[in-house]
């Protein structure tokens, strides 16, 4: 790809986008050359900035045309690098896409654009006595196409699920360029579940231009509790005889010592003193069942050696619990220069042995390690602190990071809980599946994306040739031939 | 004269898995030439590495429940059984998961499951006495009430593996709830009626079992009043697990909701929906139509699906177009979650079961959803579209011919001639 061939890109895409909606210009390409995890920066060669589903078609068939691979990009809060630009490709940002089009609760359905930002759609929903059930920590700036792309999850997602239980219903640009259709507003729509297989994809299947999500009714009542523990093994068995006794708690969150002195510092949530953990629990649904199920839990705490148990009295009490939890990642910027988020995922009855292993290799590495997880589903978010100022700190705060997940691997859980694969655990791919189970995941690639212009180099290590191209309406470029060869 | 595709199937598994076809090993009126039924998934996978080298059709069948499902094989060669591939690999009860085998009954493994007080939460709807198997229900995405509280099987599946048509074995996803680490094949896999492969193990996501449940159902003169019960349960908060309307022909409909909790819990949400209802039957037993489908081996069963909102239409639509051509229409479903079964006698002439699809399609499109003909006699197969329009086709195709470039798993079985 040469200069030349972008600004051709870019004297295309104008007269269809508008001059203000193709950024050609270094300065400003620069304020896009990372998302939310800034270690790695690309600046993109274009931006593009549709504001309708043909703006978004047309551009990624320029792209097609001129054989330029194309990054599609939301809020830009991902954590994986997911949607680090291409150096010779189009960011395509689809945070001017942000009509919430319609809110049926008859339906318990709302339609919206990718760009709409998360708790837009609860918000809307509320007065209605609905809310959109997955809620990532970032759910205040966060982009429901980036929500799709990643398949977000949030601390509610052990009762509830992920992005992709509550998408019934897509319109994307495949990278071919084409608008299409995958489920609607009812379930079950025949055929291929494409709907499922493009959630959590990654922009490596297409662009979504807008979103048909499931609302869910707000639940009657709505309880929360705060226990400290003298530490991590007694919350983490608090934990499991919670889930033993039959309780689907909507949350169940645990911080441990250093990720609760962090939060102290940064937001004052008031966290009993001297806690080694603490764990969050939340109850909802119907008022009889919530409450029966309560009086359990705060008995199951008290017999696993809690101290101080707090029960939220009212919303502003349940928001003051929950401050301190969904700051942690931010608050740690308060104890340390520099951290890296790790998201790995165990079984959940592995917690008190892995935590004792993190605990040793941090100490071993003396690497300090905080601990802030998502408890009830065994998804871990250790975060590895260092200072960039002091040489080889970073690279051995990435060494524990990537230690922690091979524990991981060898518990059979998995590389990533809700932040993705991105940029950043491509390597890590082939540790979690074999070859074979890489090579039959891009057979999907390869349907949706013959050319491997979307998003390249994200997700798998190594790209799979996907044989013969099907025909476009177009011919094929003659520098799409070169253009290939360099994605690849 | 020696066999050589049968000896060259036999030489890939322990030798007593492979036999040549015989009468009622037929799918849908194609029989196969052989019938295999490997021992493991590695066996599995050497079968179907000579089908690939012998270009075999292949078909996979389970206990064979919904054999009868999606249209005839264009062609068959190998009818490959699962009924050794059972058993549960792995219960971590602490961790709500299992693995099991997809030749495994789903009745054995909810047996299973139960001292730990605990189910795959995924209602099977068959004659009593059928034996749907794991994969069967995978490959078929069939549900049932319950779906309202626990999703499908989609929403439920975290893991799987599959031997590919060309006999190469992978898994996809794993063993923890929470995972977003590559494409979620499993979803792919669930609903594809064993075109794009053989699914040999899946993991599922488990739920507690609850102490207490309680099941109300009201009758209600039409379609209307039907409809607005079931908007008044779904505008509560009592959080049902199931919402079921049971629509006979000519005999008005019921509405049945499950409420599952704490012994206390329940109670007291029935007392509050039984007001709701405007005065139910409260029972602890289901109504005998509970999570059954409404039709008889050998009739037309349809599948009809519709935005929430939409299904009051959907009954009246059905009870409207069983009166004009005089055919006994019954539909029962979950009017909780937007789908719907219609049955017609298998004696409905061809002629009148095309024309009520085709009415109930232009419906069922007005509010978001599709009709599908799940199974019908050869004679009403050959008149209706099984499928209609699917978006996303060229999609499909697209991924089937990535998968099964030869076309040689079920093919023809699946939408668009897939």
């Amino acid at each position: 790809m040469t200069t030349t061939d972008i600004s051709t890109l870019a004297t295309a895409l104008r007269p269809v986008l508008g001059d203000a909606q193709v950024i050609s210009d270094r300065q400003e390409l620069r304020t896009y050359e990372c998302d939310g995890l800034a270690q790695y920066r690309v600046v993109p060669a274009l931006v593009a900035l549709p504001r309708t589903a043909a703006e978004c078609a047309a551009t990624v068939r320029a792209c097609v045309d001129a054989g330029v691979p194309f990054v599609a990009r939301g809020s830009g809060t991902g954590l994986s690098g997911g949607a680090l630009p291409h150096a010779e490709g189009v960011l395509i940002v689809t945070s001017q896409m942000r009509a919430i089009r319609a809110v049926r609760p008859e339906d318990e359905r709302a339609v919206v654009e990718p760009g709409v930002i998360n708790l837009h759609v609860s918000r809307a929903a509320a007065p209605f006595g609905y809310y959109y059930a997955p809620d990532p920590s970032s759910q205040q700036v966060c982009s429901i196409g980036g929500n799709v792309a990643e398949n977000s999850g949030g601390a509610h997602c052990l009762k509830y699920g992920f992005t992709t239980n509550h998408v019934t219903g897509l319109e994307v640009v495949t990278p071919d360029g084409d608008l299409v259709r995958l489920g609607g507003p009812a379930p079950d729509a025949p055929g291929y579940d494409l709907l499922g297989a493009f959630v959590g994809s990654e922009g490596t299947l297409g662009i979504t231009t807008e979103v048909t999500v499931r609302l869910t009714r707000s639940p009657e009542s709505v309880r929360t509790l705060l226990a400290g523990f003298a530490g991590t093994d007694q919350a983490g068995a608090a934990t499991s005889a919670i889930i033993a006794a039959g309780v689907l708690p909507a949350a169940i969150e645990m911080m441990d010592a250093l990720a609760i002195e962090a939060a102290e510092a940064a937001v004052r949530c008031g966290y009993p003193a001297g806690a080694g953990a603490v764990l969050i629990v939340e109850l909802d649904g119907p008022a009889a069942e919530v409450d029966a199920h309560f009086t359990d839990v705060e008995r199951l705490c008290r017999e696993h050696g809690a101290g101080e148990i707090r029960v939220a009295a009212d919303d502003a009490e349940r928001a003051l619990i929950w401050k301190g939890r969904k700051s942690a990642f931010a608050a740690v910027g308060r104890i340390s220069p520099d951290y890296i988020v790790q998201d790995g995922v165990i079984p959940r009855t592995a917690l008190p042995e892995v935590l004792r292993r993190i605990a040793e290799i941090s100490a071993q590495r003396g690497v300090r390690v905080a601990n802030v997880f998502h408890a009830g589903d065994g998804n871990l978010h250790p975060l590895v602190l260092f200072d960039d100022a002091v040489p080889g700190q970073a690279e051995q705060a990435e060494e524990v990071s990537g230690a922690i997940l091979d524990i991981c691997i060898a518990h059979g859980g998995s590389i990533t809980g809700e932040h993705g694969v991105g940029m950043d655990k491509v390597g890590h791919m082939p540790r979690m599946y074999s070859a074979d189970d890489l090579d039959t995941m891009q057979l999907l690639r390869c349907a949706f994306d013959p050319r491997g212009l979307a998003n390249p180099g994200k997700v798998f290590p190594t790209p799979r040739l996907c044989g013969e191209v099907p025909g476009r309406r177009r011919g094929a470029h003659p520098l799409q031939e070169a253009g290939l060869a360099e994605v690849f | 004269m020696p066999d050589d595709v049968l000896a060259d199937l036999a030489a890939a598994t322990d030798g007593d898995a492979v036999r040549p076809a015989g009468d009622g090993d037929a799918v849908a009126g194609v029989a196969p030439r052989y019938v295999a039924a490997p021992g493991s998934t590695e066996e599995a996978a050497a079968l179907l590495r000579v089908a690939a080298a012998r270009n075999l059709a292949v078909v996979v069948r389970g206990a064979g429940t919904k054999q009868d499902w999606g249209g005839p094989p264009r062609r068959l060669d190998l009818l490959l059984q699962t009924r050794r591939l059972t058993g549960v690999v792995e219960h971590a009860a602490g961790d709500l998961i299992v693995v099991v085998r997809a030749g495994t009954p789903v009745a054995e493994l909810q047996a299973k499951l139960a001292p730990a007080g605990q189910q795959l939460a995924l209602d099977t709807p068959l004659p009593p006495g059928a034996a749907a198997t794991v994969g069967g229900v995978v490959a078929t995405n069939t549900s049932g009430p319950r779906r309202m509280r626990y999703g499908t099987v989609r929403d439920l599946l975290i893991g799987i593996t599959v031997v590919r048509p060309d006999g190469v074995l992978a898994r996809a996803g794993g063993k923890v709830v929470k995972n977003v680490a590559g494409y979620d094949l499993g979803k792919l896999f669930t609903g594809a009626y064993g075109t794009l492969g053989l699914v040999t193990e899946c993991a599922f996501r488990l739920h507690p079992l609850p102490t207490a449940r309680a099941f109300l159902s009201c009758r209600s003169s039409d379609a209307a009043e039907a409809g607005s019960r079931v908007a008044a349960v779904l505008a509560s908060q009592l959080a049902p697990s199931a919402l079921e309307v049971d629509a006979a022909p000519g005999g008005g409909t019921e509405t049945a909701v499950l409420l599952e909790g704490t012994a206390r819990g329940v109670r007291e949400r029935a007392t509050a929906a039984r007001a709701l209802l405007g005065g139910a039957t409260v029972t602890e037993q289901p109504p005998p139509w509970w999570s059954s489908y409404p039709w008889r081996s050998g009739d037309v069963g349809l599948k009809l699906t519709a935005a929430l909102s939409g299904v009051p239409r959907l009954l009246a639509a059905a009870a409207d177009a069983a009166r004009r051509h005089r055919a006994p229409l019954t539909v029962r479903g979950s009017a909780g979650t937007g789908v719907l079964y219609g049955a017609l006698p298998a004696a409905t002439a061809p002629e009148a079961v095309a024309a009520i699809v085709t009415e109930l399609r232009a419906e069922t499109a007005a509010v978001g959803g599709h009709v599908v003909v799940l199974t019908a006699p050869l004679a009403v197969g050959e008149r209706v579209d099984r499928w209609g329009p699917v978006e996303g086709l060229d999609l499909m195709r697209r991924v089937k011919a990535q998968f099964d470039p030869e076309a040689r798993f079920a093919p023809g079985r699946f939408v668009g001639g897939i």
